[in-house]
């Protein structure tokens, strides 16, 4: 960048990159962004894979495609709206803390904190892992199961060795979206995180707006980089077809 | 099958995530009616001032053009989508798995890469942001949605079906008319929806491809950023609830059973990250 007119000049070399190399502040930033990315798709995958089972296998008709739309409808609706309602519940006078005090618990002040920013990209993506998960749990054939037990195989290894192989490629598929999209946020963090919720979307949308596009772009690489080794692992792991 | 203790539990834990999912919801339903405009709880009393209150100007322009937007990027989503689409089932050609990979490919990149991406190459070629910027990235993510529900479509109907009308003498545009039309027409409305309703509600890539133009969403994020104007928010949220749902279940009725919509909703993905 020329200091004197602040225009961006288009000179190759690593500058941009030995910034990021060099401050410690952002590998903290790559680091946390990289954490809670993969603590929200392991809580969906949790909240996920008992529902999604509900779904192919226990649940009737009706009660299948009611729990269907359930799922669907808060996928589209507005995702702002969805971020800002909990802000709104998880404030110090909100129905978060209200609650707990009606019950006599102590109030949980977890407003503006990571573990805020965790809980809304939890909540905002849990539909996309849902999804594929009942896509792949349905496809499982009832007489794999049923083949299991007839080997004498109890209800935790018939889980382990038949069914959590075969349901994996929905989970991976799954968390493609919960891991990505969570990677390649910065709504979440600046509306419902604190002081030390930055995620690398934030610098490179503070840098857009101090016209430092090279830099914002030599950061976007490195969501772009965990993502491609992802999809690599992803794809051996057969998550593609679950799509 | 599963013994009567792990049914109810997993019964249980169904009704739990459902409930996780709907009561943020329904709290937002709730505080459009809100009496205070501190956003506190319990409310302190009811009422329905904000309905008439937030019908602003300012509101009525960012509609106005989030639905252009939405309304545009959602035609060149229909006419790409579409004929990549066909292009890609019905023609054998060099590249043919790498174009369908590099389709769907950006449902799985971050979104503030596609939005660094596209701002960084307007910057470069020195095109002013505008209306036009705004479509150009809605554009983006609408023809995977439109792709896909397309392509699946297509997959599942025969190519006989053509060779067979063409085989009764009908030419190009009759087979079109009479034969691909019905076929894909239902999947082609449902991929329409749900490619609006993402643009409608896109907010990571339309910031940086906005000049000084609000969109709805980019409206609502700078009210809630600022804390300014919320029973506004609260009024618009209700109504975006509502106005969502209806898409969502007129789409999922167009493609009941057919998984085309799991597959759309997928596609969501690239539009909301």
């Amino acid at each position: 960048m020329n200091a004197f007119t602040s225009e961006v000049q288009h000179i190759w070399n690593l500058d941009n990159y030995r910034l990021l190399w060099d401050q410690g502040a952002y590998h903290k930033i790559a680091y946390r962004t990289i954490g809670i990315a993969a603590a929200v798709t392991a809580a969906d995958a949790i909240l996920a894979f008992p529902l999604g089972y509900f779904m192919a296998r226990v649940a009737g008709g009706r009660s299948r495609a009611f729990v269907f739309v359930a799922v669907l409808l808060p996928l589209w609706s507005s995702y702002l709206i969805r971020i800002y309602i909990w802000q709104l519940i998880l404030a110090n006078d909100g129905v978060l803390n209200w609650s707990l005090r009606k019950v006599g618990l102590p109030a949980a002040n977890i407003g503006y904190t990571n573990w805020a920013v965790w809980l809304i990209f939890t909540y905002v993506w849990l539909p996309f892992m849902i999804l594929p998960v009942y896509g792949a749990l349905e496809r499982v054939p009832d007489s794999f199961l049923e083949a299991s037990r007839d080997l004498g195989a109890g209800g935790w290894t018939t889980f382990r060795r038949i069914l959590l192989p075969l349901a994996l490629p929905g989970v991976v598929a799954g968390s493609i979206f919960t891991f990505s999209l969570t990677l390649g946020d910065y709504i979440t963090p600046l509306l419902a995180g604190g002081a030390s919720s930055q995620f690398i979307g934030n610098v490179v949308y503070d840098s857009i707006g101090s016209q430092q596009t090279p830099f914002a772009a030599a950061f976007a690489v490195v969501p772009l980089a965990v993502m491609g080794v992802y999809l690599l692992i992803a794809r051996r792991l057969g998550a593609f077809e679950a799509l | 099958m599963e013994s009567r203790p792990t049914r109810i539990a997993l019964t249980v834990w169904s009704a739990l995530v459902v409930l996780f999912l709907w009561i943020p919801l329904a709290l937002i339903i709730v505080y459009a009616f809100n009496k205070s405009n501190v956003e506190s709880w319990p409310m302190p009393g009811f009422t329905t001032h904000w309905f008439r209150a937030a019908w602003t100007s300012e509101v009525r322009t960012s509609v106005w053009l989030s639905v252009r937007v939405g309304l545009i990027a959602t035609g060149i989503a229909l006419v790409l989508g579409t004929m990549a689409a066909v292009g890609v089932v019905r023609f054998r050609f060099f590249g043919r798995e790498t174009v369908s990979f590099l389709f769907v490919l950006p449902i799985a990149l971050p979104g503030i890469v596609t939005a660094i991406a596209l701002s960084s190459a307007f910057e470069a070629s020195h095109v002013d942001l505008s209306m036009w910027t705004i479509v150009t990235g809605h554009a983006t993510f609408c023809v995977v949605v439109v792709y896909n529900n397309v392509v699946a479509r297509l997959r599942r109907s025969s190519p006989s079906l053509i060779e067979a009308s063409q085989d009764l003498g009908a030419d190009g545009w009759q087979t079109f008319r009479f034969v691909v039309w019905p076929v894909l027409s239902t999947a082609l409305v449902a991929g329409g929806l749900l490619a609006f309703a993402l643009s409608f509600d896109e907010v990571i890539v339309t910031y940086f491809t906005a000049g000084a133009q609000n969109t709805l969403p980019l409206l609502i994020f700078g009210y809630i950023r600022l804390g300014q104007q919320l029973p506004v928010v609260n009024v618009i949220a209700f109504a975006m609830i509502l106005l969502t749902s209806i898409p969502v279940l007129l789409a999922q009725r167009l493609v009941r059973d057919t998984g085309v919509t799991v597959r759309g909703a997928a596609a969501a993905a690239q539009a909301q990250g």
